[in-house]
């Protein structure tokens, strides 16, 4: 067995969270639909947008005859789960295009851009809180609480026009917006990431604080544990002694908390998707919500707890890995 | 269809065509590829389409950019001969229509368009199982046929006098859409028209960027792309219409104003048949009483919101017209500043006295009611407090009320609203629903119950009468009886404000619907723009 003995039986909670997954997924997916149904917007009227005040009663039933909104709620909910077996997500009504196909375009942009601000945001907060607290009460130490807790107070869509002022319109250093340059012929990885730069960036400062203050005060509490003591008392030199011991008791917690961030952090992506007009699953899941499109909210909020429940997996797996006292399979 | 990918055979291939001119020599003519006019023009607006056919709703007023229909309207908004070799006629009866179509016109694809084309797109739109909100525009439609290649009869259930102005709607190739689900086609993303410009791609939420159409009938446009970037926040629009980006852009009237200093952008403030105006409903028993609403009518101040609320882009509205139509009855303008001296003596005159607090009181009833307005429109809820502190000065209490359009419909019956629409192009279009009596109660088709007879019958004659005096007659009747009955406090029309580029030629502004987007906006022209 070349395996680490730390993550023996890991297969078998892989396992058993999949078939939790399932009924999890089941009765989200419900809720969902309850949610949709007792929601008092007309799906038909929203599709016609000002068309609506112009469009006769006959022509908004002919409208949700044909995509059968108007049919008993648990009919809607057996269709919709008959044709997700083969496959078939829907089609959304907001959108007016498969919800597949809906997905496909925009949910990659979303987790790309949590995604990099995720990382960025962790790899910075460690680094930052675990100085700050090294020598706490410091200068730098007093800077960056001040910073952190200014971003805090910051909006995130307050934030963003203001990178776009500065960093846009008075330096000219990063485009204001957009996937790409406006008038490029195709979409190349070198355009797409110089005009993520601006958007990753606001997204992770304006996660930041929370992190980087939540990493501070556990090491400096962790600093005081016997065995990091001890470890200065050797004579180990700083850097090993904040690294390697007292950051690493101070992960524990903070893996758990992880987790239990990401939603804001989503919340955080859609607005930033709304200031840097980037084509993610921000702007179509509040039109999808606002226009009763139960497809794609169903498929949305389908992928959002797939990835939260992934998230919370990869958490534990990760904290079985960082703490010998945690074992798997017990 | 041979689209080049954007990799190496594009390099190649503009290789290849770049060494052609060089063997060509310097004596070939200027194409527009070289003039600086023969750029990229980008245009930001915030209201993305839901999909590129003009059987579901794109465009159906024409200037769509893609397609064209057998009509077209000119710089005035006067109907001119689009796919059709002339402007059709309408039959002595108000019932058929005959259209002959113009030689050798092509779709993108290279397909000849004939009446077949025609005859499906209109089908199309009339058939139930295709989620067209247009087909109650259409409702006169009895058939539409093709007795050859290049001839369309449509004839019509009743008479109905502006039908060629429904003659706008683009058309789609029959050959690319027949016998699939309209709803779901690949064509509603990638659609082929005959229009100016062809659709390179469409990036929902992102960009639609479109090609010149080099065999366009009306000349090949004068510039080679142009890129619709598709900007939801209005803020981030003007943000980055001022880091350069964009040659054209749709922004609020505040947020333009910041760009009248500088010289390298033009502001242009495009008047429209857009009003806001108050829906005053027959089943409020204080809006019931015509003194009431006439009081109110002259007791708003349509100036003060003109220039407070609009910062100067709009104008004072007395009815559903505009100005600027044909149609438009001047003798209803009134004064655009408030009369609250003879609001009160109209209401004295009605047996409403002051009484505790300030508000009025007939029978023991207290002058009140409620104006609700879109929670999410600012403009209305701006114009709902702008009526309510005016109403207060005559003794009128009006509670404010910023609602959700699905709280607001089963109240329209018995609560003012604050309501917003219109289109320059035809009396008929708008007004026959929103004020005949038939439609009452009907949804937003007259929600305040509005009933008069003579009313009715002005309506009606205008859309039976072929003549175009009978119909200027009938609507002057119209517009009199509305400003004497007032069913409706009409506040404002608002100019659409778009900032562009200095350096941006050929822009000429033509009056506005309330709906303008990709299609009918400012760049309803764009096909003859340059970039000096």
């Amino acid at each position: 067995m070349t395996r680490s003995p730390r993550l023996a039986g890991a297969g078998a909670v892989v396992r058993r969270r999949l078939l939790v997954a399932v009924p999890v997924l089941a009765a989200t997916s419900v809720g969902m639909f309850a949610l949709g149904a007792a929601s008092p917007v007309d799906p038909a009227k929203q599709y016609a947008g000002a068309a609506a005040f112009t469009a006769s009663e006959e022509n908004l039933a002919q409208l949700r005859a044909n995509w059968g909104v108007d049919d008993p709620l648990p009919v809607q909910y057996l269709r919709w789960i008959g044709n997700l077996v083969q496959g078939d997500l829907g089609w959304s009504t907001s959108r007016h295009e498969p919800v597949a196909s809906v997905l496909a375009a925009r949910a990659g942009w979303t987790l790309l851009l949590i995604g990099v601000s995720l990382a960025l945001v962790l790899v910075a907060s460690l680094l930052l809180g675990a100085l700050a607290a090294y020598r706490r009460g410091g200068l730098f130490d007093r800077v960056l609480r001040t910073a952190a807790y200014a971003v805090q107070s910051m909006p995130v869509f307050w934030l963003g026009l203001a990178a776009i002022a500065v960093f846009a319109l008075a330096l000219g250093w990063l485009p204001a917006g957009g996937l790409t340059d406006v008038t490029a012929t195709s979409t190349s990885w070198g355009d797409v990431a110089h005009h993520l730069i601006l958007p990753v960036a606001v997204l992770a400062v304006s996660q930041a604080p929370w992190f980087v203050l939540f990493v501070r005060d556990a090491v400096a509490e962790s600093m005081r544990d016997d065995h990091v003591l001890a470890a200065r008392a050797r004579g180990l030199p700083g850097r090993t002694v904040l690294f390697g011991h007292a950051l690493r008791t101070a992960l524990l917690p903070f893996l758990t908390l992880v987790g239990t961030h990401l939603p804001e952090l989503v919340g955080g992506a859609v607005l930033v998707e709304t200031v840097f007009s980037l084509p993610g699953l921000g702007a179509v899941t509040v039109a999808a919500a606002l226009g009763s499109d139960f497809p794609l909210l169903a498929a949305i909020t389908l992928v959002t707890t797939a990835v939260v429940l992934a998230a919370n997996l990869a958490t534990d797996l990760a904290y079985a890995a960082a703490d010998p006292r945690v074992r798997l399979d017990g | 269809m041979t689209r080049m990918r954007p990799t190496f055979r594009r390099l190649v291939a503009s290789t290849a065509a770049a060494g052609l001119l060089v063997l060509a020599g310097c004596s070939a003519p200027a194409t527009p590829d070289g003039s600086p006019g023969g750029a990229t023009l980008v245009v930001a607006t915030s209201d993305e389409p839901d999909a590129l056919n003009p059987v579901l709703n794109y465009g159906v007023d024409g200037a769509s950019l893609i397609f064209d229909g057998l009509v077209s309207r000119d710089g005035d908004n006067r109907l001119v001969a689009g796919l059709a070799t002339a402007l059709p006629e309408l039959s002595p009866d108000g019932r058929t229509v005959t259209a002959k179509l113009r030689d050798g016109v092509q779709f993108h694809d290279g397909t000849a368009l004939t009446a077949q084309d025609v005859v499906f797109t209109y089908q199309a739109v009339l058939d139930p199982t295709v989620d067209s909100t247009l087909r109650s525009d259409l409702d006169m439609v009895e058939s539409v046929t093709a007795p050859d290649a290049a001839t369309v009869v449509f004839r019509l259930r009743y008479p109905y006098a502006p039908f060629l102005q429904r003659l706008t709607l683009g058309i789609v190739p029959a050959k690319l859409l027949s016998g699939q689900d309209i709803n779901t086609a690949r064509f509603n993303r990638k659609p082929v028209g005959t229009g100016p410009y062809r659709v390179d791609s469409w990036t929902p939420g992102d960009r639609l960027v479109l090609t010149a159409n080099e065999r366009y009938f009306g000349g090949r446009p004068k510039n080679n792309r142009v890129v619709v970037a598709f900007v939801a926040d209005d803020n981030v629009r003007a943000q980055r219409m001022r880091a350069g980006e964009f040659d054209a852009a749709e922004l609020p009237p505040k947020l333009a104003s910041g760009f009248d200093a500088d010289a390298t952008y033009r502001v242009q403030r495009v008047p429209t048949a857009d009003y806001r105006g108050v829906m005053l409903p027959t089943g409020n028993a204080v809006l019931a009483d015509p003194a009431v609403r006439r009081a109110l009518n002259l007791a708003v101040d349509r100036a003060a919101m003109v220039t407070g609320l609009l910062g100067g882009a709009g104008e004072p509205a007395f009815g559903p017209i505009p100005p600027s139509s044909e149609f438009a009855d001047p003798s209803i303008i009134g004064k655009p500043t408030a009369d609250p001296t003879a609001a009160g003596a109209l209401l004295d005159a009605a047996g409403w006295t002051p009484g505790p607090g300030g508000v009025r009181v007939k029978d023991g009833r207290p002058a009140r009611f409620t104006l609700m307005y879109p929670a999410s429109d600012t403009l209305r809820k701006d114009l709902a407090l702008a009526v309510t502190a005016d109403a207060k000065k005559i003794g009128i209490a009006v509670t404010p009320a910023g609602l959700t359009w699905d709280a607001i419909d089963p109240r329209m019956k018995s609560d003012a609203l604050l309501m917003g629409y219109g289109t320059p192009y035809d009396p008929d279009f708008v007004s026959y629903k929103l004020f005949g009596s038939t439609f009452a109660g009907q949804g937003y088709f007259n929600p305040g119950s509005y009933r008069s007879e003579v009313t009715d019958r002005a309506l009606q004659e205008g859309r039976d009468q072929i003549d175009p005096a009978l119909r200027t007659a009938a609507y002057a009747q119209f517009q009199k009886q509305l400003a004497a009955d007032v069913p409706w406090l009409f506040l404002t029309y608002l100019r659409h404000t778009y900032v562009l580029k200095s350096s941006v030629q050929g822009v000429a502004p033509r009056v506005e619907a309330h709906e303008h987007g990709v299609a009918n906006s400012l760049w309803w022209n764009i096909d003859t723009w340059t970039r000096s």
